[in-house]
């Protein structure tokens, strides 16, 4: 083997910092190349996907409402991934949270009060951690695994989802849309400025990133996720109780994604569609381990997965680029992302003996 | 005693094997006579492990030569090994629970050697002829652990064997058993086999081997002939610095009762664990009890009983009570409240999370020591208590913030006693504490051990390491399929009764009947 890999016995501080750097040339340096071969200006392509979305007001507020969701279900996601509970169900928690929201909502169109918006959201929330509860219980009565059981339950909710929107949710008068009628004004989600789509579910998604970063940061609490999930055996010799903590971490995941689908029906839709999320629960994945499980990573990862959201899309629109090739590049740099941390704990070796043997075939050659 | 022929069975010369961060092996040389039993000695960490795997070529060294009856090869794996008649018998046994006897040696030999019932035949005359009795259709499950042993033993003498390589097999043998060992090993010598010994064990190197290379931090740092060194001789060669490895502690009568286990039954559902059944055990404040017992005789289920980790329910709670207070039914958390502190089995995994810093691994266990508020980790104060412990028990770390993985065993365990220890706990229940740590911690540990039983803390002690429990302990007892045996003083027993305990023989017996040559391993580093 040319190159090998070696521990280093423990994290290197330089890499930590240097690693999405390096990431970041080398995406920028493959980009170039496959815009290159695709008889593109690299410069131009770099600029339409990367740089153009983030280059107004308009753009920026964009960036936000679409990070705003992937946050909220990554932040959630992330107290389980301390736990190595693998929840891979934050879709299913958002779309059930976007459902129950948009059930209360329908009912409460002719309120004159803010309340509405309250029940609306503490609706979505709560089945959103409801959702979650379910895998706990299964995990913890069952002992089921949580990835097949939270991913099964992805189905089950989008199929609710369809169901209701499809049927007792839809608008009477909506022509037959599969769509429910548009929330009330004191349902939704009041907008920050007037231009622009960004809404005041970025106070909850700042809440949140404060109250997870304590949690993870600074309590006990978060110190005996970590603990169970690096050492189950570790965690029940001094008394931590495994399944209680099993419920709290899929409870506050769930919770968090359910409070992010009713944030994008009460918020930028106003009503209940079959499309609420483009896979934001799935995104939120990467993004949970794309910011080590790290609240402030999570912040930038989240924003990163963003951009390359509406960058893709404007120069799909703007260069005429297949989307293939656009998710070519985000698959490109979510890969050089999560590949070069492996340097943190690795240091790259050339092998001594494959030199040897390369003398040996030259000789015999 | 060795007429040595013109041509070593084997040598080793210059060996160096590097791993990262670490030089394992530097350069060591080695020769081994046919017919001989030749002792490697060290400290867990010393390369012993390294050079036995090179030798059976499960690694390959970086420099160095290895010969073969003079002949020098490339030894590329251990099939190669045992074509050339080396056997190894590994401190962890490589057997299938579910299959025979027959059926675990088969496997191992291929399918050319024959079936299973094929090599019945030769099994037994094999077991027999070397006075290890093995009834080739058994299910290994069903063996005991020097059962087991054999087995793997009898797996190498099946083929012609040349050197047959043994990593520490007394460590899981009751004297007696091991004194069959040696037996069998002795007679293997006489036919001409060699003989390559693992241990630490000062004792048993003295009574058994013939010649001895000592290894020390990768390096050998002396050869010699056992039976004329002293102890103390050889524990120099093996630790450098063999001060403060003086170990008569004064023997002392506890005080009022902390810990009482009164009838303890506890059915396990594991088919391969073990069940307890009416166990009785007091330990005094100001005492050490000392626990032996031969691995897999229960030690883990009680363990697991007294931390917590496993709980009796509501009803049955009065079977283990700490202070008169019955505790049988309560959490971990809640019994350290009460006074309980527990250094567990394995260090890493258990007692200390791998991957989490020192600092953090003290709150793991010390939370209650006013290190948290409203729920929040006050880090300065973890950091400080951290600190402590480390400067008062001379762990050997960079700081506080450094990983559990990155400290050797030996200071790792220290760690993890000063946090117990520094709780200052009314009982302090610790299990094998010097297992796998080095001379020099171990007598820190045994000293820090006494220390706070002289302060008046109950302690007891399981620990498979008979030396080690006669030491410290100021009552004995064996663990023997999940029942103990009466606690008797341990200034008035003898190693050979205590061999009968671990063995399931309770009653007393007359003492004519119980001297012999277990005398051995009782020999101490004084």
């Amino acid at each position: 083997m040319l190159l090998s890999l070696e521990p280093r016995g423990q994290q290197s501080r330089a890499m930590l910092w240097l690693s999405p750097l390096l990431a970041a040339v080398l995406t920028l340096l493959c980009g170039s190349l496959l815009f290159l071969l695709l008889g593109l200006s690299p410069g131009l392509t770099l600029h339409t996907l990367l740089i153009a979305p983030i280059s107004d007001w308009y753009g920026v507020s964009e960036l936000l409402v679409k990070a705003l969701p992937i946050l909220l279900c990554a932040l959630g996601l992330a107290v389980a991934y301390q736990a190595r509970i693998w929840n891979i169900g934050a879709e299913g928690q958002l779309l059930l949270g976007a459902l129950a929201g948009s059930a209360v909502a329908v009912n409460v169109i002719d309120w004159e009060s803010r309340w509405a918006l309250v029940w609306v959201l503490a609706a979505g929330t709560f089945a959103g951690a409801a959702w979650g509860g379910l895998t706990a219980w299964l995990r913890t009565q069952f002992n089921a695994n949580e990835i097949l059981t939270s991913i099964m339950l992805n189905y089950i909710a989008l199929n609710l989802l369809l169901y209701f929107v499809h049927g007792p949710l839809k608008d009477p008068e909506g022509y037959n849309f599969p769509q429910s009628a548009m929330f009330g004004d004191m349902a939704r989600l009041p907008l920050l400025s007037d231009d622009g789509r960004l809404h005041s579910g970025i106070y909850f998604a700042l809440l949140a990133l404060v109250v997870i970063w304590v949690l993870l940061q600074k309590s006990f609490l978060g110190f005996q996720i970590k603990v169970l999930g690096l050492d189950r055996r570790a965690a029940g010799f001094v008394g931590f109780r495994e399944k209680s903590l099993v419920w709290f971490a899929l409870l506050v995941s769930g919770a968090l994604a359910g409070l992010a689908g009713v944030s994008e029906v009460a918020g930028p839709i106003g009503q209940l569609v079959p499309q609420v999320s483009p896979g934001y629960g799935y995104a939120a994945i990467t993004v949970a381990f794309l910011g080590r499980l790290n609240p402030l990573g999570i912040v930038f990862a989240s924003l990163l997965m963003a951009l390359l959201y509406i960058g893709g899309e404007s120069a799909q629109l703007s260069l005429n680029l297949p989307q293939a090739i656009t998710q070519l590049f985000q698959g490109m740099m979510l890969f050089f992302l999560l590949a070069c941390d492996v340097l943190i704990l690795y240091r790259p070796r050339m092998k001594a003996v494959w030199k040897k043997r390369l003398v040996g075939k030259a000789a015999v050659a | 005693m060795s007429s040595s022929p013109p041509v070593p069975r084997l040598q080793l010369q210059g060996i160096t094997k590097r791993y990262p961060g670490c030089l394992a092996n530097d350069r060591i040389d080695l020769s081994i006579e046919p017919g001989e039993i030749h002792a490697l000695l060290g400290e867990n960490g010393a390369g012993k492990s390294t050079l036995m795997k090179i030798i059976y070529g499960v690694t390959q060294p970086d420099s160095g030569s290895i010969v073969w009856h003079g002949e020098p090869l490339k030894m590329r794996d251990p099939a190669m090994a045992r074509q050339l008649g080396i056997g190894m018998v590994f401190q962890h046994f490589s057997l299938f629970e579910t299959l025979t006897v027959a059926e675990n040696i088969a496997l191992a030999m291929g399918s050319e050697a024959g079936t299973p019932k094929q090599l019945e035949p030769r099994i037994r005359e094999v077991s027999q002829r070397y006075g290890m009795p093995l009834e080739p259709q058994r299910l290994v499950h069903s063996l005991s652990i020097g059962e087991r042993q054999r087995v793997e033993i009898v797996r190498c003498l099946m083929q012609d064997i040349k050197l047959l390589i043994l990593d520490e097999p007394t460590s899981v043998l009751t004297p007696q058993e091991a004194d069959e060992l040696f037996a069998t090993l002795r007679r293997l010598a006489a036919e001409g086999c060699s003989i390559l010994f693992i241990s630490h064990k000062l004792g048993e190197v003295r009574a058994l081997c013939q010649s001895a290379t000592v290894l020390r931090g990768g390096r050998v740092s002396g050869h010699c002939v056992p039976a004329d060194c002293s102890d103390l001789e050889l524990a120099k060669l093996m630790v450098g610095d063999a001060e403060g490895l003086e170990s008569s502690y004064p023997k002392v009568s506890g005080g009022r009762v902390r810990l009482r286990v009164d009838d303890l039954n506890w059915h396990n559902i594991d088919p391969f664990g073990t069940s307890l059944t009416s166990l009785r055990l007091e330990v005094r404040s100001g005492e050490i009890v000392g626990i032996a017992g031969v691995a897999g005789n229960g030690q883990d289920e009680l363990l697991a009983l007294l931390s917590g980790e496993v709980r009796l329910p509501r009803g049955e709670r009065e079977r283990i009570s700490l202070d008169d207070h019955p505790i049988a039914n309560l959490y971990p958390d809640a019994r350290r409240s009460r006074g309980l502190a527990f250094v567990p089995a394995e260090r890493l995994g258990h007692g200390a999370v791998p991957d989490m810093s020192l600092s953090d691994n003290a709150l793991l266990t010390a939370f209650q020591q006013g290190l948290l508020s409203k729920g929040l980790i006050k880090r300065a104060k973890v950091l400080a208590f951290a600190e402590e412990i480390i400067q008062r028990f001379a762990v050997k770390t960079p700081n506080a913030q450094a990983p559990a993985r990155s400290l050797s065993g030996g200071n790792l365990q220290k760690f993890i006693l000063g946090r117990e220890i520094m709780q200052q706990p009314k009982l302090l229940v610790a299990a094998h504490p010097t297992w796998g740590v080095d001379v020099g911690a171990a007598a820190a540990i045994h000293r820090a051990l006494i220390a706070l039983r002289d302060a008046g803390a109950a302690i007891l002690v399981i620990s498979e390491d008979l030396d080690e429990l006669f030491q410290i302990s100021d009552r004995i007892g064996a663990l023997s399929g999940g029942t103990l045996s009466p606690l008797a003083a341990t200034a008035s027993t003898t190693p050979a009764d205590v061999g009968r305990w671990m063995a399931g023989q309770f009653a007393p017996q007359a003492p004519h009947l119980c001297t012999g040559s277990s005398a051995s391993s009782a020999a101490t580093l004084s």
